[in-house]
């Protein structure tokens, strides 16, 4: 590898990526990231998982290019039309709207609530969990009875209560579903920070001074931020489908924006009869559930610290 | 003048019934310069003594001085520049998520170091890896290339006294042999003062000039090297651990 490396021969992108002994921090940084990457590509679920999610998130961003009517346009002559019918894809709706321009919009509600969410939920989580991991006593005690209180409540019920003080919209939605989601990451964080608190390298770093906030953010973040990351994508089905109880109680998207949810329940009433209302939409939110599980799962065998040290 | 005096040390674990007490009345002094021993069978204390010294375990009484400042609770900037520790396992003292280069850059960054570059290339030739390893992760080293790291990182303050916890213990016989060399050659060049714990006699005998030997949390008795050597023990304990030291060689 030395001769590979050295700058007279040049090396290719992946011999500088692949480098035993990096010359450079961003080199470093780089060769763990290839080779975080090399392992994740291995696994073909996850990359599956990826690939469809990748793919709604295109369809998401192209949306306007790709839809075939107004998601908004209604035409009660075409209403409830098969899918394949007249030019619409997947049928239409009770109000004669195409149903796969309404997904494609609808996509954009969705993946932007849960982006919102898996970004909000898991810090505050993070936050709260590894001060009380690690400054313990009294200051854990209050911190983990609060997260025992927020765990108590059934979440749809919380994030309610949350949006009827708030008021009903997608905003509010993200924060109601985002304050009830926090207390499992909590927990997460905290266990990890109570196993990495009494290592050596922590002692090593409080024996050179280094304060509290310090050791948290740059010492136990790195280490717990990669089970959060797994566990929020396990989560994210469970979100959008948060998100789509919301909707379906007219407290989230509000009726005419295509949310997934909302067009579910919207679709609840023809499902005997017009399977397909109801049917499409469910299948996305079962698409993008499922890509985002398998994409969990290779992420855990690429993050696990555990795993990956050895 | 002493490097270290401690006096009437108790540490303990746990509260009320649950109460152990893991060191009980220690007391001895550490000169400038000296390289000083602590022996025991393992669950004698000798490490608690110097975790509590290096200020990781709070519930400690009696009193530590520190280059004649005493110790209290929290542990002062100062504290921190002058006392380093290497620990036991050197899988578990590196961050395994941190290059070498990190974890020593962020110590100079601690100590307020300028010209950080050229220090940690200084580092890693005086603990003899070369500039080839800065920027690896520790899962990329051998572990007594992980324990030579770790020796870099508590020299990267300049200490004056240096606590060694079993540094060796977890090492392959060949490679221990390395490590207790480079200690060597540190001391002798940078003037440091060492306390090393230890259960293996042999690894005191080649580092240290005196040895405290402790049984169930008391130190029973401190003698020199030579005194050792000669197997001039007074107290039966002692006679007892050179007795079985001296076998384990037949």
């Amino acid at each position: 590898m030395n001769e590979l490396t050295s700058p007279s021969t040049k090396p290719t992108w992946r011999e500088w990526l692949l480098a035993e002994e990096p010359t450079s921090r961003r080199q470093a940084r780089a060769v763990g990231w290839y080779q975080g990457w090399l392992a994740f590509r291995s696994n073909t679920l996850a990359m599956i998982g990826l690939i469809i999610l990748v793919f709604l998130i295109v369809c998401a961003i192209f949306a306007p290019l790709l839809a075939t009517h107004d998601p908004y346009a209604q035409d009660l002559g075409q209403r409830l039309l098969p899918p394949g019918f007249q030019g619409n894809l997947f049928g239409t709706d009770s109000l004669g709207r195409d149903i796969y321009s309404r997904l494609l919009f609808g996509a954009r509600i969705s993946i932007y609530i849960v982006l919102l969410v898996a970004m909000v939920a898991p810090l505050i989580g993070l936050i709260i969990g590894t001060i009380a991991g690690y400054a313990g006593g009294w200051i854990d005690v209050v911190l983990m009875r609060i997260t025992d209180i927020f765990l108590a409540f059934p979440r749809l019920i919380l994030a309610l209560a949350f949006v009827a003080a708030l008021g009903a919209g997608i905003e509010n939605a993200v924060l109601a579903i985002a304050l009830t989601a926090w207390p499992p990451y909590a927990r997460i964080a905290r266990a990890e920070t109570l196993t990495i608190r009494n290592t050596d390298f922590i002692h090593a770093i409080q024996l050179q001074g280094a304060g509290p906030v310090r050791i948290i953010t740059k010492h136990i973040w790195p280490l717990c931020i990669s089970s959060l990351v797994i566990r929020v994508t396990l989560d994210m089905a469970g979100i959008i489908l948060t998100a789509a109880g919301l909707g379906f109680l007219g407290l989230g998207a509000q009726p005419p924006s295509p949310e997934w949810g909302a067009m579910i329940s919207e679709g609840r009433k023809y499902i005997l009869d017009h399977w397909w209302v109801a049917t499409i939409p469910g299948l996305a939110i079962f698409a993008i559930s499922l890509a985002f599980n398998l994409l969990g799962d290779g992420l855990r065998d690429v993050l696990d610290p555990k795993e990956s040290g050895q | 003048m002493n490097a270290v005096e401690i006096r009437d040390l108790n540490v303990w674990f746990g509260d009320g019934a649950s109460r152990t007490d893991a060191v009980k009345q220690v007391s001895f002094d550490v000169a400038e310069g000296e390289s000083f021993g602590l022996v025991g069978e393992s669950g004698s204390g000798k490490s608690t003594v110097l975790r509590a010294l290096a200020g990781l375990i709070p519930s400690w009484d009696g009193s530590m001085r520190v280059m004649n400042e005493p110790l209290g609770l929290k542990r002062s900037r100062q504290f921190h520049k002058t006392v380093q520790m290497v620990f036991q396992d050197p899988y578990a003292s590196l961050h395994p998520r941190q290059t070498v280069d990190r974890v020593l850059s962020e110590v100079m960054h601690l100590h307020g170091v300028k010209d950080v570059d050229t220090r940690i290339e200084k580092l890693l030739r005086d603990v003899g890896l070369g500039p080839g390893f800065r920027f690896r992760y520790p899962h990329q080293l051998s572990g007594g290339q992980r324990q030579r790291v770790a020796i870099a990182r508590a020299l990267a303050p300049e200490p004056r006294i240096l606590l060694l916890d079993e540094p060796t213990s977890a090492l392959d016989v060949s490679v221990q042999a390395e490590i207790l060399n480079l200690l060597a050659d540190l001391r002798e060049e940078h003037g440091l003062t060492y306390i090393m714990v230890s259960h293996d006699l042999g690894v005191v005998g080649h580092l240290c000039s005196r040895i405290a030997v402790m049984q169930l949390g008391e130190l029973v008795e401190v003698l020199g090297v030579a005194e050792m050597r000669k197997l001039k023990a007074q107290h039966p304990y002692t006679r007892h651990l050179l007795d079985s030291s001296i076998q384990s060689v037949r």
